[in-house]
């Protein structure tokens, strides 16, 4: 298992990195979206509640951006049928896809949050850094886990752009919720104290049901 | 098969339903605050609850469909899930009305039960597309299985999270029927057993009219041949039970 697992994560970045198809995509899409927000909003800066949501809605919308591209090289060039001519477990291509996605993720977060920090956030990032990266290390499990479910789910559809986000943003409204809500307290200018532990236990529990019930449901996606 | 005790369960339904109109309207008392207004609970909060089980029921369904891979199964979760999306926009509307009446605004953010409903709601309101997007008629009963056992799931996480992201700005007056007066409680749940089984009557009639459709065309292919009727004229959303099944019982 494990090394399948390995063996197919590779296979995921090597094709990225020979690519550049999803990642580069989805961290222009995060800056031009703080851009949009800037005129949007019309304002210089932003802090609190307002810059956790704004954050949260570029990540979430780049996040669906990329669950939307993951599986199409597969089910257009013939991935899945090598997979499954394969005999290996196909829980493992879930895992793999899951760590790709989250791979994904940190790195449009490498680029989104210090851009998020230079072009609108008021505040400072700095002292809050380490509990923004748990909360968004948590948000990100729940992306990944959601993202591969419904890219899997809605590759094999006709109208695959508009489902899969149409599918994914429903079932993301809790990340939203607790990221947003946690992330809230972090880039206010009165910064006090720390994450509430209900959003953290939220997005935690949110991480361990749906990674379990896609981990159940996602051989089911692919026999055939 | 389906159709078996439909007459007197309608008749059933009927009585209850009137059993409980009447008692909405004539014995449960007004309520000090509201007024006439409030008996709309006796109807928004059984079907939201109605709603949501069936959303819970066609997950199980779901369930069973994956495990057994019978067909049926899956027509069944997809008429429970069908039917509870036209519940839950009667219980959208009623509650919209109700906060109206109410708090002055068609719709309030504060009211944690509402807005998740929103959510699930829109969550559910995906299944349809999905499945008509999906044209091999076994892998759209698998996909639409998948997708009902994790919106399913997500209908009490779902709960959870808002509920939790809302400050309790409203005094939750109806929050439990525990804190009812008497009255009020019989009336509450004669509606809401009587919603039960409207559900469950309308279910049924919709089980029945999709099964017997497939037979109808099964027997007439057997009948004329295939190209007597075609099967299914281009693509669609609902589950192609039966078709096989009362095929092969035929031949």
């Amino acid at each position: 298992m494990r090394r399948t697992v390995g063996a197919l994560l590779r296979k995921e970045l090597l094709v990225e990195l020979r690519t550049f198809e999803s990642v580069p995509g989805m961290s222009l899409f995060a800056v031009t979206t703080f851009v949009v927000f800037h005129f949007a909003l019309n304002r210089s800066s932003v802090e609190g509640d307002l810059a956790a949501g704004i954050l949260w809605v570029t990540l979430l919308f780049a996040a669906i951006l990329g669950a939307n591209r993951l599986f199409v090289a597969d089910a257009d060039q013939g991935g899945f049928d090598g997979f499954l001519l394969a005999p290996v477990d196909r829980s493992a291509m879930m895992v793999a896809k899951v760590l790709t996605m989250l791979a994904y993720l940190v790195v449009l977060e490498l680029v989104a949050v210090p851009a998020f920090a230079i072009l609108l956030l008021g505040p400072p990032l700095g002292p809050a850094l380490p509990q923004l990266i748990a909360v968004l290390a948590l948000g990100d499990i729940g992306i990944a886990v959601i993202g591969t479910l419904v890219g899997a789910l809605a590759v094999q559809t006709r109208a695959r752009d508009l489902l899969g986000p149409l599918l994914a943003l429903p079932l993301l409204v809790p990340i939203v919720i607790g990221g947003a809500r946690a992330t809230a307290p972090l880039l206010a200018f009165s910064h006090a104290g720390g994450v509430p532990a209900r959003w953290l236990l939220t997005l935690g529990l949110y991480d361990l049901i749906f990674g379990l019930i896609a981990y159940a449901l996602f051989d089911f996606l692919l026999e055939d | 098969m389906y159709g078996k005790g439909l007459r007197s369960l309608s008749i059933v339904t009927v009585a209850a339903m009137a059993l409980a109109l009447s008692l909405v309207f004539f014995y449960a008392p007004l309520e000090a605050e509201q007024g006439f207004l409030q008996k709309i609970f006796y109807i928004h909060v059984p079907l939201a609850i109605i709603a949501l089980c069936g959303f819970v029921v066609g997950a199980l369904f779901a369930i069973a469909h994956l495990r057994t891979r019978d067909s049926s199964w899956d027509m069944r979760s997809y008429v429970t899930i069908h039917m509870s999306l036209i519940f839950a926009v009667g219980a959208l509307i009623t509650g919209s009305i109700w906060a109206k009446g109410s708090w002055g605004h068609w719709w309030v953010w504060n009211e944690p039960t509402l807005v998740s409903f929103l959510i699930v709601f829109l969550l559910y309101a995906t299944y349809q597309p999905l499945r008509f997007a999906i044209e091999d008629p076994e892998r759209q009963s698998r996909y639409a299985s998948v997708f009902a056992i994790t919106a399913g799931a997500f209908v009490p996480m779902n709960f959870i999270a808002v509920r939790l992201s809302t400050a309790y700005l409203h005094p939750r007056v109806l929050g439990g029927t525990s804190n009812l007066p008497g009255s009020m409680r019989l009336t509450f749940m004669v509606s809401l057993a009587a919603v039960t089984l409207l559900f469950v009557t309308m279910c049924k009639y919709e089980l029945t009219a999709k099964h017997t459709r497939a037979q109808v065309r099964a027997l007439r292919r057997r009948l004329v041949g295939e190209d007597g009727s075609p099967a299914r004229r281009g693509r669609t959303a609902v589950p192609a039970m039966g078709t096989q099944a009362a095929g092969r019982s035929g031949l």
